[in-house]
């Protein structure tokens, strides 16, 4: 009823393969980016922008570069965590050594970084599949963060063997370093999740995402009907990767200001990126943007519940979390494996037809 | 009936068959110890249809994976257009222009049937990665030249009301039909055909044997199949291979097979007294 | 004999007795993969879950203590009494088999059929459930775990090995204790595998499910079996590394220690887990010994990966495992 696609007739190709083909869908991601854009900024304070909106938007391109891997090409990666610590350290070691150039072009280039250093990782799967893929990016987490807290010259010799973002500014308002303004920040991780999203939907509707899913469903019926598996693999691990890498890059800079590798960047962190795109949907850059918002928002509001108006201990609501977020993503894998986008999509279904379901 | 010499003849049905596009030259696959093709040559004209039969395990699938490139075979080689093929990975032999369906049918489960037929057009998506980013321009032209290709395929595959449809919801039937359009999208100089009739009723034979013959028709596509109903065969073929254990033991036209006497016994059995 | 050498040798030893530990929790994975097609990431949170359930039994505390207390304000956390190791170790696997079922009724009974690797992250998901029920029923700190078995320098070793080279070994009671355990456990495994009913069931349910279910075995029965033998073996892994190093979260990463070692010996093999667990039991050991103060230490954090890794590329199906034959 509210929510139709009838009378909507597209007259060309290109209108018929555009980001959202039904109207309705148009007007409400205008609106989502009106708000996101011109409202949000003006309202926002720190603490919303700490809690809530950094770590959704910078966990979002996380989410929706592993998605492209896993979801579209099906190449799982549990090596997040360690390509998310190479965009940060490849930014902080940019940022100290080219203080001039502006930050902005330092998280993309961080993420060039993680993106060749993504593909060096990715090679073996060219040989190795499934679960053997997925061990071997072990390899590259625990590589990785060795590397990151062993050589002395990633972390510019520091005495604590922690980063810090120096302050840099971008137009000349500070979006590092301790005095940033909480609607500053907000823009700037916005802007690259904007770029990014846009970047993935364009790859993943034309040619290019279908090369990656025709690996995902069928790999060696997808080399006989002429998919180059090394450029198609190749292509993900790098297009993955330069996403996981500016969102290391912005998790270290904008958000945390000063890491310590082993905390921030560990074997969790790539199973939370994971259970991201789990939860939201596999294949999907909105489930990814679910995914994160979810994941995002559960452990504040457990927090909120249980330690604000319960009173339990910090550590034991910790607890509790680990015990929700495995028991979710078992029944997600059970009732859902394609997730919240999924579930979004039955309710817009359902509700095309209201109130008239047959 | 023409002698096999390399110039263009006119069936009676009045198609032009051309010279020999590609040649099979002593062709031996080995799997370990197990032989499944022993020395076989053949060849396959520009337009004709050309049928390679058998009994199971003669070894017609692994003859057509020879073909496209899947296995290497350990002698013999294999011409194309003239020239011998170099060892080549089966991606770089679609992109010679070798398209083929699947005995269990291999479709992109997860994808539309129009994104599946349009992965058979990546031939003629030259788009590199950075222009399809960016999409307005170059890629987005390139993909609404690519779908019109595609469309003109669904259209006469007669498939446009499944378009946007998951493959995985098709029937076993429909199917088929979409693993051929996504052959045909590639515009194959060489069509392979791995049993395309394989588990169908008659009705939905009738539909398929009528596609293979309107592609020949009306595409002048050359094309190879496998198949395992006799009379199918023999109806939609201009000439035929038979196979039998990994050996070539009759290569013709359907009324010179069919009263091969090697033939006979490999499909009727033979008395042995 | 130069001391570097005799150090190697030291170093060797100790190499040895890791990777049959590790060639011990590797084994958990393989019975899982062998008969269900699961690669159980969670097998290492089953070691830290049952080491806690032991813990807890034997110091008779209160499961769920702190939610209880903190959610009504009691003051719970010990019955007072205290259970001998053996009864508690009776009464862990009690509770393994019965997670065993669980497991089986509650997550993969509705997953039968799904892809391997829908399959694998689910034992994800698993494992941080496991993990978190674990810290809630036991709480999180660190316990000691002492069941009785020895620990301390061997005397013997370090007098002869004193007498043969002027150097004493120092070699832990504890880890000859596991070896031998690990040893008997591992042949116990292959014996039950090969020679009995249950066994060759689970070995056909690996090989065909439909053919098992055709001939009349319990896929259900199977696999509830099949987690208990991995409840089992987690279990003996936490006992021996909850006494060696204490009961505490980092014990769950021991699963990350033998996932190298099943790349390195094939998922299916149980010989190759026991090679595989050697090889990179020695080959960490010594690469820290000779490489690791050069390139500033602990590489043994990635050692045994980057090795599987590079072993992979070279041969894809590990030592063992089986030439994989690709078809269309």
């Amino acid at each position: 009823m509210f929510y139709r696609e009838a009378g909507d007739f597209k007259t060309t190709y290109a209108a018929d393969s555009q980001t959202f083909p039904i109207k309705f869908d148009r007007f409400r991601y205008y609106a989502v980016s009106f708000v996101a854009f011109l409202i949000i900024p003006f309202v926002i304070n720190d603490y919303w922008v700490n809690a809530i909106f950094l770590p959704f938007l910078i966990y979002s391109i996380a989410a929706i570069g592993l998605n492209i891997l896993v979801g579209y090409c099906g190449q799982v990666s549990l090596g997040t965590g360690g390509f998310m610590a190479v965009g940060a350290y490849g930014c902080y070691k940019l940022m100290t050594a080219f203080p001039e150039v502006s930050i902005f072009f330092h998280v993309l280039l961080a993420g060039g970084i993680t993106s060749i250093v993504c593909v060096l990782f990715g090679l073996p799967s060219l040989r190795i599949k499934g679960f053997y893929l997925a061990v071997a990016t072990l390899a590259a987490q625990f590589f990785l963060v060795w590397l990151f807290n062993r050589v002395p010259w990633f972390y510019n010799y520091s005495a604590s063997g922690q980063i810090n973002a120096p302050e840099r500014t971008v137009f000349g308002i500070e979006v590092t370093g301790p005095n940033t303004e909480a609607w500053a920040t907000y823009l700037f991780c916005l802007v690259f999740l904007t770029i990014c999203a846009l970047i993935a939907r364009n790859l993943t509707r034309g040619t290019q995402g279908r090369t990656w899913m025709a690996i995902r469903d069928m790999d060696i019926a997808a080399e006989i009907i002429g998919v180059n598996p090394l450029k198609a693999k190749i292509s993900a691990f790098a297009v993955s990767g330069f996403f996981v890498g500016v969102s290391g890059a912005l998790f270290f800079s904008v958000y945390l200001g000063a890491v310590e590798v082993g905390e921030v960047f560990g074997i969790n962190k790539s199973f939370l990126v994971l259970f991201m795109i789990i939860i939201g949907g596999l294949g999907s850059i909105f489930g990814s943007f679910a995914g994160a918002a979810f994941l995002v928002l559960l452990p504040v509001l457990l927090k909120n519940v249980l330690v604000g108006m319960l009173g339990w201990p910090t550590d034991l609501a910790a607890h509790l979390e680990f015990l929700i977020i495995g028991g979710l993503i078992i029944t997600f894998l059970i009732a859902e494996p394609h997730g919240l986008a999924q579930l979004w999509r039955v309710a817009k279904e359902k509700l095309r037809l209201w109130p008239f379901p047959h | 009936m023409n002698d096999m010499t390399h110039d263009s003849y006119t069936t009676e049905d009045g198609r032009t068959i051309g010279g020999v596009v590609m040649e099979m030259k002593n062709i031996t696959l080995r799997f370990g110890g197990v032989v499944a093709i022993e020395n076989i040559s053949f060849d396959i004209r520009e337009g004709e249809i050309r049928a390679i039969i058998g009994p199971n395990g003669a070894g017609k699938s692994s003859m057509l994976n020879v073909i496209s490139g899947f296995y290497v075979p350990q002698e013999g080689d294999v011409f194309y257009k003239g020239q011998k093929r170099p060892p080549m990975r089966p991606y770089q032999v679609a992109q010679q222009g070798i398209a083929r369906t699947f005995q269990n049918i291999a479709l992109f489960e997860g994808m539309s049937v129009l994104d599946n037929v349009m992965t058979g057009r990546l031939r003629q998506m030259k788009s590199g990665l950075l222009a399809q980013a960016l999409w307005k321009g170059k890629a987005e032209a390139e993909e609404v030249a690519n779908r019109e290709a595609v469309e003109r395929i669904i259209d006469f595959l007669e498939i446009q009301h499944i378009r946007k449809t998951p493959v995985s919801r098709l029937p076993y039937g429909l199917k088929k039909r979409v693993e051929l359009a996504r052959a045909l999208a590639a515009e194959p100089s060489i069509l392979l055909l791995d049993e395309p009739m394989a588990g169908m009723n008659v009705e939905e034979k009738e539909d398929m044997s009528r596609f293979i013959l309107d592609v020949n028709d009306e595409f002048g596509t050359t094309i190879a199949l496998i198949e395992h109903d006799m009379g199918v065969v023999m109806d939609l073929s201009d000439r035929v291979v038979v196979m039998d254990y990994g050996k070539k033991i009759g290569d013709g036209t359907p009324d010179e097979v069919r009263n091969n006497q090697a033939v006979i016994d490999a499909y009727l059995g033979v008395a042995h007294d | 004999m130069s001391d570097q050498l005799v150090f190697a040798m030291e170093v060797f030893l100790n190499g040895l007795m890791a990777g049959v530990l590790y060639a011990l929790v590797a084994l958990g994975f393989v019975l899982i993969y062998k008969a269900s097609g699961i690669f159980n990431y969670a097998q290492g949170v089953m070691a830290l879950f049952s080491a806690l359930t032991l813990v807890g039994i034997m110091e008779g505390q209160v499961p769920f203590a702190h939610v209880i207390n903190a959610t009504f304000g009691t003051d719970l956390h010990h019955f007072g009494w205290h259970v001998p190791g053996f009864v508690a170790i009776l009464l862990t696997m009690a509770v393994m088999v019965l997670l065993a079922i669980c497991v089986q009724k509650f997550v993969f009974r509705h997953l039968v059929g799904q892809e391997p690797i829908i399959l694998f992250m689910a034992t994800i998901g698993l494992a941080y459930f496991l993990e978190g029920v674990g810290d809630l029923m036991w709480g999180s700190e660190i316990k000691k775990l002492d069941v009785g078995l020895p620990q301390g320098i061997n005397l013997m070793i370090d007098e002869t090995t004193f007498g043969w080279f002027g150097y004493g070994f120092f070699i832990d009671n504890l880890d000859i204790v596991a070896t031998i355990i690990a040893a008997l456990l591992v042949t116990a495994l292959v014996i039950f595998s090969q020679y009995t009913k249950q066994g060759r069931a689970m070995r056909a349910v690996a090989d065909d499910h439909q053919a098992a279910l055709s001939v009349g075995i319990s896929l259900n029965f199977i696999w509830v079996m099949v987690w208990s033998v991995a409840g089992f073996v987690a279990l003996v892994a936490g006992i021996m590394w909850g006494t060696k190093s204490g009961v505490q979260f980092s014990l769950s990463l021991i699963a990350l220690k033998a996932l190298p070692v099943l790349m390195l010996g094939g998922f299916t093999s149980i010989p190759g887990a026991i090679v595989g667990g050697l090889i990179i039991g020695v080959g960490e050991k010594l690469f820290e010994f000779a490489i690791g103060p050069m390139v500033g230490g602990a590489t043994e954090n990635w050692f045994a990966y980057v090795l599987a890794l590079i072993f992979l590329v070279f041969r894809p199906q590990g030592l063992f495992g089986e030439k994989i034959i690709e078809r269309v």
